[in-house]
């Protein structure tokens, strides 16, 4: 197996290289576009937490390969795309559902008073939200957001599908490559775990410091 | 709008809800033997047997942290190498089994825990062994209060049966590629339809869910 590491170091690194991009990529992304449906969803506002609502149930209750193949079979006719970009496309909308429900779990777990307080203060329903709401919910939801992260990790996988060149698509290309079914695959999990386990070990401490704290 | 339409002849719908019924069917094994082995290993993680319960532990957390598709990959193209041999059907319940029992056996292990200590002390002073009072008095309670994260991995075990694509499982993501692979006018209905189907299975399994959980609270 060092053997088949050594011959193909280049290719696995590559595919690590694409994994990390993509999973950074999708997670900025996908904060982004959680926290603002996660806004939807709290803001005084019908018609906004309708949208929300919708946004947030629909993408989550799709596969996510679903989702990544429709940006790389549908969108990408259209719009000349990539398949990394498509991969990470899908991977950020799929995500951002999940995250908009943590952080809005997050906003739902800070005391009203705080809003109130801000609003009686004179600050805007924004800026209440912005200065005082927020980053109190961000605070609560760090270990859920780093399992969200972990499972980003692990489901980027799914770029192997469109041709995203990480880690899994390599694994697949080497082993046909080589006719090794085995190696290849056992080299990519340690990858994987190299990214998921510690941080998995450290939201668990996190959270149970957090428990001990409450 | 008429080539959105016509794709959703008789025929391809009929050729789509079989494959919805093939995703229920891999769902539902899997879920129903994830379970029991889920169960037992977080029992074996709660009990705290000398090393068992850490090698146990440490291998749930190695398959927690690798993805679903890599281990479809692997008990698919690699078993046959050590002279296991399963078919598509087998392989892709044998690893979402795998997979989802790693997952369940931490929702199980915290369900336990979260039962007062004072109930499995009770059960002890009152004459009952360690395994009746674990049977009859532990299990229960932290079943009724597992339902909700229970029935979430069981909805995204059905979205994660459409990865099994990758092995040709004829469940419902694959037959929508054929189809639309055959008319390649059909391609976003396609994936509408694919959309529809999953959002309602999902939904009203997380509906389901809720109900029962308000039931078991009652």
């Amino acid at each position: 197996m060092l053997s088949l590491f050594q011959t193909h170091a280049h290719d696995f690194l590559t595919g690590f290289g694409w994994t990390i991009a993509s999973s950074v990529l999708a997670l900025i992304g996908s904060l982004i576009l959680g926290t603002v449906f996660a806004l939807m969803e709290v803001v005084p506002n019908k018609a906004a937490n309708i949208i929300g609502r919708i946004y947030i149930e629909v993408l989550r209750n799709i596969p996510l390969l679903v989702i990544t193949m429709f940006f790389y079979v549908v969108i990408a006719n259209v719009v000349k795309i990539s398949g990394f970009a498509a991969g990470t496309l899908g991977l950020t909308l799929y995500t951002s559902a999940f995250i908009a429900e943590t952080v809005r779990a997050g906003i739902n777990a800070v005391p009203n008073g705080q809003l109130e307080g801000a609003l009686s203060n004179g600050l805007s329903w924004w800026q209440g939200m912005r200065y005082v709401v927020l980053p109190q919910a961000f605070k609560l939801v760090i270990p859920p957001l780093g399992n969200q992260f972990i499972n980003l990790i692990k489901n980027s996988s799914v770029l192997a599908f469109v041709a995203g060149m990480d880690l899994m698509y390599q694994a697949n290309m080497i082993s046909q490559e080589t006719f090794d079914t085995f190696g290849p695959f056992i080299i990519v999990a340690i990858f994987y775990l190299i990214l998921t386990m510690p941080m998995s070990y450290y939201m668990r401490y996190l959270e149970n410091k957090l428990n001990k704290e409450g | 709008m008429a080539e959105f339409l016509s794709a959703f002849s008789w025929i391809n719908i009929r050729f789509l809800l079989m494959g919805l019924w093939v995703t229920i069917e891999v769902a539902v094994v899997s879920v129903i033997l994830s379970f029991i082995i889920g169960s037992l290993l977080g029992v074996i993680r709660y009990v705290k047997i000398p090393y068992l319960s850490r090698i146990v532990g440490f291998i749930i957390d190695v398959i927690r942290n690798l993805p679903l598709l890599l281990i479809i990959f692997f008990t698919y193209f690699a078993l046959p190498k050590i002279g296991i041999h399963l078919g598509v059907m087998t392989s892709t319940i044998f690893a979402l089994t795998i997979f989802e029992s790693a997952m369940l056996a931490e929702v199980i292990r915290s369900g336990i825990v979260a039962v007062p200590k004072g109930q499995l002390e009770g059960a002890l002073s009152n004459g009952l062994s360690f395994k009746q009072a674990l049977w009859h008095i532990i299990l229960p309670q932290a079943y009724k209060k597992m339902i909700p994260p229970i029935v979430s991995q069981f909805v995204s075990l059905i979205k994660d049966t459409s990865l099994a694509t990758i092995i040709m499982l004829p469940e419902v993501t694959y037959r929508a590629q054929i189809i639309y692979a055959q008319e390649p006018n059909a391609i976003v209905a396609m994936f509408f339809a694919l959309a529809v189907l999953y959002f309602a299975l999902n939904y009203v399994i997380s509906k389901i869910g809720r109900i029962l959980d308000r039931r078991m609270a009652a």
